[in-house]
């Protein structure tokens, strides 16, 4: 029974604290060191990805906006020109407001919805007057009211889709057992991963007398983030894994849940380290706080910076075939960007396992509880 | 980017490559004593080889 209230809070933990988190993400590194250098362009166009002009630098500017609207969320699901759908936008301000996300019009109009004005500036929204004027500090950024923001943007979309399919799938397959005890079906590829994470994974780390408690979330965890890394590396551009609020959220309840099943031991290990001398356990206190928080802080860069640097550094390779545009070099960057996609393939299962891992072993070390001597 | 973040970039790459590489090498050296182990080996290789890459991650996007 505590399982599968743990499986229940993972996913809706997951699907909560990722919507808000991401849409108030004000400091996304990456996009705001790509926007300083296209500073004089205010409307990134769609159609100017296809324009390619003489002048090499040019090119850079457009390669690395490529990139980073790749890469970046979006308020519409748009896979290539003409193809794609918008998204529903769910802003709380003043009430609820839903609208679609096409009244933005890719950036250029203005949205009004019951009589106020909402204006997409570089993917964030922002309260505005009718004719979407905004107002900009020294740095470029707009000073503008943002509204609460709970959108279901491409980021959300995909996890709700995610969890949908991985909530189908391990359902038929946990139904699919007969008398026999032998899978069926995805099944027979599911099983021996699922064994592998109870048997390698979960037990070695947090023992075998509370393993089964934990297991709900070191597996979905485990699919979530392989499932989703996969679905990173397809052309879509969908980059859940490479985004920080996703990562973050994960990191927060993997923290939450190592707290909340902490023991004595484990707070004692914390606070006050026996075996230690009275006059160094409150320089060990302090040193164990400041693990306590970094753990699941690396928890969450790890994924984030793998994950975002390996497209980054595919997409780059890409981009080159057109910045140098030369019929002789193009196979060479195509068939290193087949084999850095091979690597990447590797780099999503490992980062799930290493993300599962890591989870289990700060699960056991909160629960595990020692003879002292 | 100027001259020191490029220096400090590249003394971080130094650092994580130099970490996984000893790490790699004595994995190597434990499978050729002990075969039979290496499955165990190169779990705990990978393990390791991920936590520094995270330092190293960690490091170089706080630049």
């Amino acid at each position: 029974m505590t399982s599968k209230i743990t499986a229940l809070f993972a996913f809706t933990g997951m699907l909560l604290f990722g919507t808000p988190v991401f849409a108030q993400d004000h400091g996304h590194k990456e996009i705001h060191q790509e926007e300083q250098h296209l500073e004089h362009d205010d409307h990134p166009n769609h159609a100017d990805n296809h324009e390619f002009e003489d002048d090499s630098s040019d090119i850079k500017a457009v390669v690395k906006e490529t990139i980073a609207h790749h890469l970046a969320d979006s308020y519409e699901f748009h896979v290539t020109d003409g193809v794609g759908f918008p998204l529903p936008v769910i802003l709380l301000d003043d009430g609820l407001k839903v609208f679609s996300s096409s009244r933005f019009g890719h950036g250029h109009s203005v949205a009004e919805v019951n009589g106020s004005h909402y204006v997409l500036h570089h993917n964030k929204i922002y309260k505005t007057d009718a004719n979407g004027s905004l107002s900009f500090d020294e740095h470029h950024h707009p000073t503008n009211a943002i509204p609460l923001d709970f959108s279901i943007t491409k980021n959300v979309f995909m996890i709700l889709v995610m969890a949908v399919f991985m909530v189908v799938l391990f359902g038929r397959m946990a139904k699919s057992y007969g008398p026999d005890k032998t899978p069926k079906k995805a099944g027979r590829f599911l099983e021996p991963i699922v064994i592998y994470v109870r048997d390698e994974i979960a037990i070695p780390n947090i023992g075998e007398k509370h393993y089964k408690k934990y297991m709900s979330y070191l597996l979905t965890v485990f699919f979530f983030i392989w499932f989703l890394n996969l679905v990173g590396m397809t052309p879509l551009g969908i980059n859940v894994t490479g985004n920080i609020a996703i990562t973050f959220s994960l990191a927060l309840m993997t923290f939450i849940i190592t707290q909340v099943s902490g023991k004595k031991d484990y707070w004692m290990h914390i606070f006050w380290m026996p075996g230690v001398p009275v006059v160094l356990k409150p320089v060990m206190a302090i040193i164990e706080l400041i693990g306590l928080f970094v753990k699941p802080f690396s928890l969450m860069i790890r994924l984030y910076a793998n994950m975002l640097a390996g497209h980054v550094v595919l997409m780059s390779i890409i981009g080159l075939i057109f910045v140098f545009g030369s019929w002789l070099v193009s196979p060479a960057f195509f068939g290193l960007t087949l084999v850095l996609s091979l690597l990447e393939l590797l780099v999503a299962a490992l980062q799930a396992y290493i993300f599962t891992m890591l989870a289990a072993l700060y699960f056991g070390s909160a629960v595990e509880e020692h003879d002292h001597h | 980017m100027e001259i020191p973040e490029i220096v400090g970039a590249g003394l971080i790459v130094i650092g994580a490559g130099l970490g996984i590489g000893r790490i790699g090498g004595s994995a190597m050296e434990a499978i050729a004593r002990q075969p039979e182990a290496t499955a165990r080996i190169q779990t705990a290789m990978l393990i390791a080889a991920a936590l520094i890459e995270g330092i190293g991650f960690a490091a170089l996007f706080a630049k």
